[in-house]
């Protein structure tokens, strides 16, 4: 009685068929290996390892033996120095100056794309979003000379404006000195960066509003509802996932801010370091002061940052936010 | 239930009612910002074609001059910069290339396969996005210089190869565009696993493969933190490094910067303007709605 009753539980396999059983166990571990075996040698061995550095004191040219064991004095030099504290203002100050008008201006946008204009909705969403396709390097080399004091386009515009009757007051008569005037660098870094990604979160809000359904829009205009109480009432509450997505990708981006300033300012950081953003710093520390150490426990510090404000956030937009919401 | 009149605003207005002005107005909006949206790429190409006296003049150029060929030519004095074309190029090819391949690969596994621990490997695949790239840059440089791939392209598409974010939207499209029987049905027909996805899988992955492989290219042919670490002479710089270089010398010659950056914008604007649905469409519905 045994032996059947064990061949039938276990039966014999052909190879072919232990080998399709064999395939057909492993092959979605296989497949998804290349991302593990990437992630762990290049993503998570290089987070340890700058974990491990910041903790140390080295001159990457000495050679791997030349690590000093320092605790924590990375972490105090860096709380310590004024340009840090300077360099973290900036970031902030210029990703509040991008970030807020981005979707202030893309949401109103995405919803007179969608509403408004049926025909035209692919061609004017393309051309909003041409500015995400190009490289940051060519857009600020643009933008740089757009935003010249004496020839610039930019002033000249203003300044044409400026001669407008009646609303001409409203534009400067002077001349803007936009990367060479301390209160101008931000304003002048936000620009290009507001314009680079308006269009991507369009794009975003756009994907939002296409998954509300079009009858609550036709049950509120039966209802009597203006175009602006259906935004305010059906838009924006059911957006709200969508912006939450939103805010959170501009928020991780603008506080690494890097290109548009190290590029408009010429690497520098602009008069009076009022462009020099943290991961500019901290490139500036690891690649001019040989410093290594110093550089990776600054990358700690601003990722502490990023990770404090990116839980303000979940709380005022996230998931607990809409709970409280409903 | 009040019926509704001509008068209501409704985003299902019939055909042919007039549309109020205030809706004129929006349309209005909307073209302005276009078109400020679009004057920059305009002075890009106009400024590329004047000298850099021309360029900073009182007033600034608006239309087309004549110096294209002078800019051309110095250009081409000061860098090798059809050598850094064609290093882009190569980059963003094997980035995307490779990209597509595994991507789809463990897309396919996250979508058709029942295994354990599938959705807490996701989520770490998930995770992995929130990782601030800053913290990577320190570490990155020197691992690349432990590797001695300091100025080759692999220091780049190597890592990069199984995106995070490439993997999300494959595992979105597969999942609702391919039904599961497909695979069943292969697998009674005695296909292999690996022969499920080459020829049954990877066919029917068209929209997500092309918006995927039009998002690769683009990053890579745009990346400049990654090649400012990594290509350290001009021979080896990517077209956005080679500018990068013209500006910082004392006296740019502005005419050729432009040239510079119109012949790098200007392939990824011919693709765009004819991809630029595939592009928005794919990246709105198969990373989004799921």
């Amino acid at each position: 009685m045994q032996a059947p009753l064990s061949t039938r539980t276990h039966p014999r396999l052909t190879p072919r068929a232990r080998w399709d059983n064999f395939q057909r166990r492993y092959a979605p571990y296989i497949f998804i290996s290349p991302f593990f075996v990437l992630f762990a040698v290049f993503g998570l061995f290089p987070i340890v390892f700058s974990l491990y550095l910041s903790f140390h004191s080295w001159q990457p040219a000495a050679g791997l033996g030349d690590m000093d064991f320092v605790g924590w004095r990375n972490f105090t030099d860096n709380l310590t120095d004024p340009t840090f504290w300077q360099s973290l203002r900036n970031t902030i100050v210029i990703g509040l100056e991008s970030g807020i008008p981005q979707h202030l201006i893309a949401i109103p946008l995405a919803f007179a794309i969608h509403m408004g204009l049926r025909r035209m909705q692919g061609i004017l969403t393309a051309l909003y979003f041409a500015p995400y396709i190009t490289s940051v390097v060519a857009i600020t080399v643009i933008f740089f000379t757009l935003f010249s004091w004496q020839y610039g386009v930019v002033n000249a515009v203003l300044s044409s404006l400026h001669d407008l009757p009646v609303i001409g007051g409203l534009f400067p008569e002077e001349k803007v000195n936009w990367l060479g005037n301390r209160s101008f660098v931000q304003p002048a870094v936000a620009t290009v960066v507001v314009w680079r990604y308006v269009g991507w979160n369009v794009v975003l809000y756009l994907s939002g509003l296409q998954s509300i359904p079009r009858d609550l829009y036709e049950a509120a205009s039966v209802d009597g509802a203006t175009t602006w109480q259906q935004f305010r009432f059906i838009t924006l509450p059911l957006l709200r996932p969508i912006m939450f997505v939103a805010i959170t990708l501009t928020l991780i981006g603008n506080l690494q801010l890097f290109e548009e300033p190290y590029i408009l300012t010429g690497d520098s950081g602009g008069i009076g370091n009022m462009g020099l953003t943290t991961v500019m710093y901290m490139y500036r520390t690891y690649n001019f002061y040989s410093d290594a150490g110093l550089a990776a426990a600054m990358s700690w510090l601003l990722f502490l940052v990023i990770g404090v404000l990116t839980l303000v956030n979940n709380r005022l937009f996230g998931r607990s936010g809409l709970a409280r919401a409903d | 239930m009040a019926i509704a009149t001509p008068t209501v605003k409704s985003p299902v207005r019939p055909r042919g009612t007039v549309r109020p002005l205030s809706r004129w107005a929006a349309v209005a909006l909307l073209f302005l910002g276009a078109l400020l949206t679009v004057a920059p790429f305009y002075f890009m190409f106009v400024f590329a074609t004047h000298t850099r006296a021309e360029i900073f003049q009182i007033p600034p150029p608006t239309w087309f001059g004549e110096a294209a060929g002078r800019n051309y030519d110095s250009l081409l004095e000061r860098l090798p910069f059809w050598r850094n074309l064609w290093n882009s190029l190569y980059l963003a090819l094997m980035s995307t290339v490779t990209t597509l391949f595994f991507c789809s690969l463990a897309g396919f596994a996250f979508a058709m396969y029942n295994f354990r621990f599938r959705e807490g490997l996701f989520g770490v695949v998930l995770a992995t996005l929130l990782i601030p790239s800053a913290l990577n840059i320190v570490p990155f440089a020197l691992i690349m210089q432990a590797l001695g791939w300091i100025n080759t392209p692999r220091a780049l598409w190597v890592p990069g190869m199984a995106s995070a974010f490439g993997i999300f939207l494959m595992r979105q499209y597969i999942g609702s565009a391919i039904p599961k029987e497909l695979v069943e049905a292969a697998r009674i027909d005695g296909a292999s696993e690996f022969g499920i996805y080459r020829r049954i899988i990877l066919p029917l992955c068209g929209p997500a493969l092309a918006t995927l492989g039009l998002v690769t290219f683009v990053n890579s042919w745009n990346s400049f933190v990654g090649p400012l670490i990594i290509f350290r002479t001009a021979e080896t710089y990517t077209a956005p490094l080679a500018l990068r270089s013209l500006q910082g010398i004392a006296n740019t010659d502005w005419g050729a910067l432009m040239c510079g950056v119109a012949l790098t914008v200007l392939p990824l604007l011919i693709v765009f303007v004819f991809f630029s649905r595939q592009l928005i469409e794919g990246l709105t519905s198969g990373s989004l709605k799921g």
